[in-house]
C-alpha cells in the first residue's frame, strides 16, 4: 500500500530541495512566461505585405490598372518602377522584392484586341511559403482585373466567399499559445525531471534514501507531485497570459482542458523520471532528456508544422510523441470548444502514454536499488 | 605578453585528444548534426498538399461537379468526405478530418449561366494558420481563375509565374541550408562552455593554472579546437545537404566561408562567457540553452523576420545567427557573391570582435591573469 505519510515527507524533501536551487525555479517560472511571450508577440508565418516591384513596358492606363489591382491588395507592398530588367534581377537576389510582375510593351493592344495578354511574375522561390502565397495572390488578382475587363463591369460569374473559422483573422498567436504549454512541459521534463534521479545518484545521497523505509512507487510518485504542481500552476499562467494578453478565446470546458493536462504532464515528467534513473548522469541525463522531449515537443507535434506535410517514417514518429495528441487536445478546447465526444482518442493516447511512462519509470527506479 | 605557438599548438593537441578519446563526444559532434539536420531537414516544411476537403453540394448538377473538379485537380485539395447536409460539415472541421469545406448554393448552375455571379461558400479550419492561410489563397486563386476563364473573356489577361531559385517551391531548399547555422552555434557554443566548465568541475583547472601558459594562450588552446570541430561539421553537414537532400551549392564556397568564421567566433565567445557564468556543466548547459531558444527564434529560421512586428524586427539584427543564414541560404540557392552581402558581412565581424572582446576579458579576469 502507499503510505500517504511516506509520501508527503518525499514530495515535501523534492520540494526543499527545489527551493533551494534557484536557478531552476526561475527556469520554471520565468520560462513559460518568457516564451508565451515571444511567441505570442513576435512568432508569425503570416504572409502580408509582399513588396514586389513592377517592371512596365507598356506604360498605358491599362497596364497602370493591373498595377493599381495589386497594390489596393493588402498582400502587396510596391517597391517602385523599374527601367532595366536587371534591376528585377538585383533586387531577387538582394531579396529586397519578393515578386516581380513584368508586363510587356503590348499588354494595352492585346487586352483590347482579344488576342489576350500576358504577364509575367518573377517570384523569389527560395522562401517557398511566401513564394507560394505571393503566386496564389498574383493569379487570383489578375484573374480578377481578366474578369473586370471581358465582363465590362459585370462583377465575376463565382466569387469564392471566403471564411475562416474557430481563428477568423487566421493569427499564429491562436495557433501558437494553445500549443505552448506541450513545449513548456518538454524543457522543464528534460531540465527539472530528468535530474532528480540522476543527482542523487551524483551527490551521494542514494544510499541514504535506499536505506529509508519508502517503497519504491513512494519515491517516484513523492518526485513526481512538485513537478507535477509546477507544471498545473505553469498551464494556468500560459492560459492567463493567452486569454488577457493575447486574446486568445478559451472557448471549451477549462476542467476538462486542466484535466487533460494532468495526464499529459504526469506522463512527460515520468518520462523525465525515467531518463534519470536510467541514466545516473546529470550531464548526460539532459542532454537525451532535451533530445528525446524538446526536439520531437518542438518538431513532431503539429505545434507549428504540419505533420500531414512530413514523410512517411515521421509522420509514423510522430504517434510516439505526446504532444502530438495534446496540441490537438489544446486547440480543440481553446478555439473549437470540442469535448470528449470528439476529443476521445487523443485522450485515449495520452493515458496509454502516461500509464507506461509511468510503470517504466517506476521500473527502472526499483532496479537500481536493487 | 607574447604567445608561444608551442604551448598553444600542445593545448590544442591535448583538447582534440580529449575530445575524440570519449565515444559520446565523437557522437556529439559526428552523428548528432547529420540526425539533427535529417529531422529538421523533414519536419520543417510549410508546404500545404492534398488538403483534405469536405464538399456539400446542394446543387449536384454538371456545373458544380466541374467547379469540384478544378479545385481538386490542382493537387493542393482532395476530397475527403461528400454529403448534403451543412451539420456534416461542421462535424468534419471539428474532429480534423477536413481543413477545408466547400458548400455549393442550390442554384449555382443558373446563376452561372445567368451571369448572376455564383457565390460559392468556403469554410477554412483556421486552427493552423499557415496551412489555413495557404489553403485560403489557393482556393481563393482556383475560384478566380474559374470565373475569369468562363466568362471567356475577349481579352483575358493571364499571368504566366515563374520561382526562381527553386522552382518546385519545395520548402525543405529553403530551410535545410539554415539548419547549418543552428547546428553550428550549437556545437561551437556548448563545447567551449562545457569544456571549460568540466574542467573545473573535475578539478583538472587548477592543474592548468599552475602550468606555464599564460591566460590568452590557454584561452586559444580551449577555442581552437572548438573553432576546429566547427568547421570540420560546417564541411561534414553541408556535404550531407547536397549529396542527401539535392540542395544545390550555387555560389562559392569561400563566400561562404567568409561569413562562417566570424559566426563561429562568435559562437566560441558566447560559449566563453557562459563558462564564466557558470559553476557546474548543468548551469552551463541549462544557460547554452536560454541563448540558443531566442537565437533560433529571432533568426528567421522557422519564423520569417519580416512578419515580426518592427521592434522584434530591428532586434533581430543583433542576432549573428539571422546574419549567417541571409548568407547560407543566399549563396546555396541565389550564388551571391562577396559584394551581395556586405552588411551581413560587416554585421558578423562586428559581433565577432566584440564578442571575443567580452569573452577574453571576463575569461582573463577568472583566470586572474
Amino acid at each position: 500500500m502507499i503510505s500517504p505519510t511516506r509520501l508527503g515527507a518525499i514530495a515535501r524533501k523534492e520540494l526543499l530541495q527545489l527551493r533551494r536551487d534557484v536557478r531552476s525555479l526561475i527556469l520554471a517560472f520565468l520560462l513559460p512566461l518568457v516564451l508565451t511571450m515571444v511567441f505570442g508577440a513576435a512568432i508569425s508565418l503570416d504572409v502580408r505585405e509582399i513588396p514586389f516591384a513592377v517592371l512596365d513596358r507598356d506604360r498605358s492606363p491599362a497596364s497602370r490598372e493591373l498595377v493599381e489591382a495589386f497594390t489596393a491588395s493588402s498582400y502587396f507592398t510596391l517597391l517602385g518602377e523599374l527601367d532595366r530588367p536587371a534591376d528585377a534581377d538585383r533586387l531577387l537576389r538582394r531579396g529586397e522584392a519578393r515578386l516581380i510582375l513584368s508586363i510587356p510593351p503590348a499588354y494595352a493592344r492585346d487586352l483590347s484586341s482579344g488576342r489576350g495578354a500576358r504577364v509575367q511574375a518573377l517570384v523569389d522561390g527560395s522562401d517557398a511559403n511566401t513564394a507560394t502565397i505571393a503566386i496564389n495572390y498574383a493569379d487570383a488578382i489578375t484573374a480578377g482585373v481578366a474578369a473586370r475587363a471581358a465582363g465590362a463591369g459585370q462583377p465575376s460569374p463565382i466569387t469564392a466567399e471566403a471564411r475562416v473559422w474557430y481563428n477568423e483573422a487566421l493569427e499564429s498567436a491562436r495557433t501558437i499559445v494553445p500549443g505552448l504549454v506541450a513545449v513548456i512541459m518538454a524543457i522543464i521534463a528534460a531540465m527539472l525531471t530528468a535530474l532528480t534521479i540522476a543527482r542523487e545518484w551524483e551527490r551521494g545521497t542514494m544510499e541514504q534514501l535506499a536505506a529509508t523505509p519508502v517503497r519504491r512507487v513512494e519515491v517516484v510518485v513523492g518526485k513526481l507531485v512538485p513537478y507535477v504542481a509546477i507544471g498545473l500552476i505553469d498551464l494556468a499562467m500560459v492560459t492567463l497570459l493567452g486569454v488577457l494578453v493575447f486574446d486568445v478565446p478559451l472557448r471549451g470546458n477549462v476542467l476538462l482542458l486542466a484535466g487533460i493536462a494532468l495526464v499529459f504532464i504526469i506522463g512527460m515528467l515520468s518520462f523525465g523520471i525515467l531518463i534519470s534513473s536510467a541514466l545516473k548522469s546529470q550531464l548526460l541525463a539532459t542532454q537525451i532528456a532535451l533530445m528525446a522531449t524538446y526536439l520531437p515537443t518542438f518538431l513532431l507535434s503539429g505545434f507549428i508544422f504540419a505533420i500531414a506535410n512530413m514523410p512517411l517514417v515521421l509522420r509514423a514518429l510522430s504517434y510516439l510523441v505526446p504532444a502530438r495528441y495534446f496540441v490537438v487536445v489544446t486547440r480543440g478546447i481553446f478555439l473549437k470548444d470540442v469535448g470528449l465526444g470528439v476529443l476521445w482518442p487523443q485522450v485515449l493516447g495520452l493515458v496509454i502514454y502516461a500509464a507506461v511512462a509511468f510503470a517504466l519509470a517506476v521500473r527502472a527506479f526499483r532496479k537500481e536499488l536493487a | 605578453m607574447r604567445i608561444s605557438g608551442a604551448r598553444v599548438g600542445r593545448m590544442v593537441h591535448k583538447e582534440l585528444r580529449q575530445m575524440f578519446r570519449d565515444i559520446r563526444m565523437r557522437g556529439l559532434i559526428f552523428v548528432a548534426p547529420l540526425i539533427q539536420l535529417v529531422v529538421f531537414g523533414y519536419a520543417v516544411s510549410t508546404d500545404v498538399r492534398q488538403v483534405p476537403t469536405f464538399v456539400v453540394d446542394y446543387d449536384r448538377t454538371p456545373a458544380s461537379r466541374q467547379l469540384v473538379d478544378w479545385i481538386t485537380a490542382s493537387g493542393y485539395f482532395r476530397v475527403s468526405g461528400v454529403s448534403d447536409r451543412s451539420g456534416d460539415l461542421r462535424a468534419a472541421l471539428e474532429d480534423r478530418s477536413a481543413t477545408v469545406a466547400l458548400e455549393i448554393p442550390r442554384g449555382y448552375a443558373d446563376d452561372v449561366a445567368a451571369g448572376r455571379a455564383a457565390a460559392v461558400q468556403v469554410l477554412v479550419d483556421g486552427t493552423d494558420s499557415n496551412t489555413g492561410n495557404i489553403a485560403l489563397s489557393y482556393i481563393v486563386r482556383i475560384v478566380q481563375r474559374a470565373g475569369a476563364d468562363m466568362v471567356r473573356a475577349p481579352a483575358g489577361v493571364s499571368l504566366e509565374a515563374r520561382a526562381w531559385y527553386n522552382p518546385a517551391l519545395e520548402s525543405r531548399v529553403y530551410n535545410v541550408p539554415a539548419v547549418m547555422g543552428l547546428l553550428l552555434l550549437l556545437i561551437t557554443m556548448l563545447l567551449t562552455a562545457l569544456g571549460v566548465v568540466r574542467e573545473r568541475e573535475i578539478g583538472t583547472w587548477d592543474q592548468l593554472l599552475v602550468s606555464p601558459v599564460s591566460a590568452t594562450e590557454l584561452m586559444l588552446g580551449k577555442v581552437i579546437p572548438v573553432a576546429l570541430v566547427g568547421l570540420l561539421d560546417l564541411v561534414l553537414v553541408s556535404t550531407a545537404a547536397i549529396l542527401w537532400f539535392q540542395i544545390p551549392l550555387r555560389g562559392s564556397p569561400l563566400v561562404l566561408l567568409a561569413a562562417a568564421l566570424p559566426f563561429l567566433i562568435a559562437g566560441l565567445s558566447i560559449g566563453l562567457i557562459i563558462s564564466t557564468l557558470s559553476n557546474t556543466q548543468q548551469e552551463a548547459f541549462m544557460s547554452s540553452f536560454l541563448v540558443l531558444l531566442p537565437a533560433l527564434i529571432f533568426s528567421g529560421f522557422m519564423f520569417p523576420v519580416s512578419s515580426m512586428p518592427q521592434a522584434f524586427q530591428h532586434a533581430t539584427l543583433l542576432n549573428p545567427v539571422r546574419h549567417f543564414l541571409v548568407v547560407v541560404r543566399s549563396v546555396f540557392l541565389k550564388g551571391t557573391g562577396f559584394a551581395d552581402h556586405w552588411e551581413q558581412y560587416l554585421a558578423l565581424y562586428a559581433m565577432a570582435g566584440a564578442g571575443l572582446w567580452f569573452g577574453v576579458s571576463r575569461f582573463r579576469r577568472m583566470v586572474g591573469a
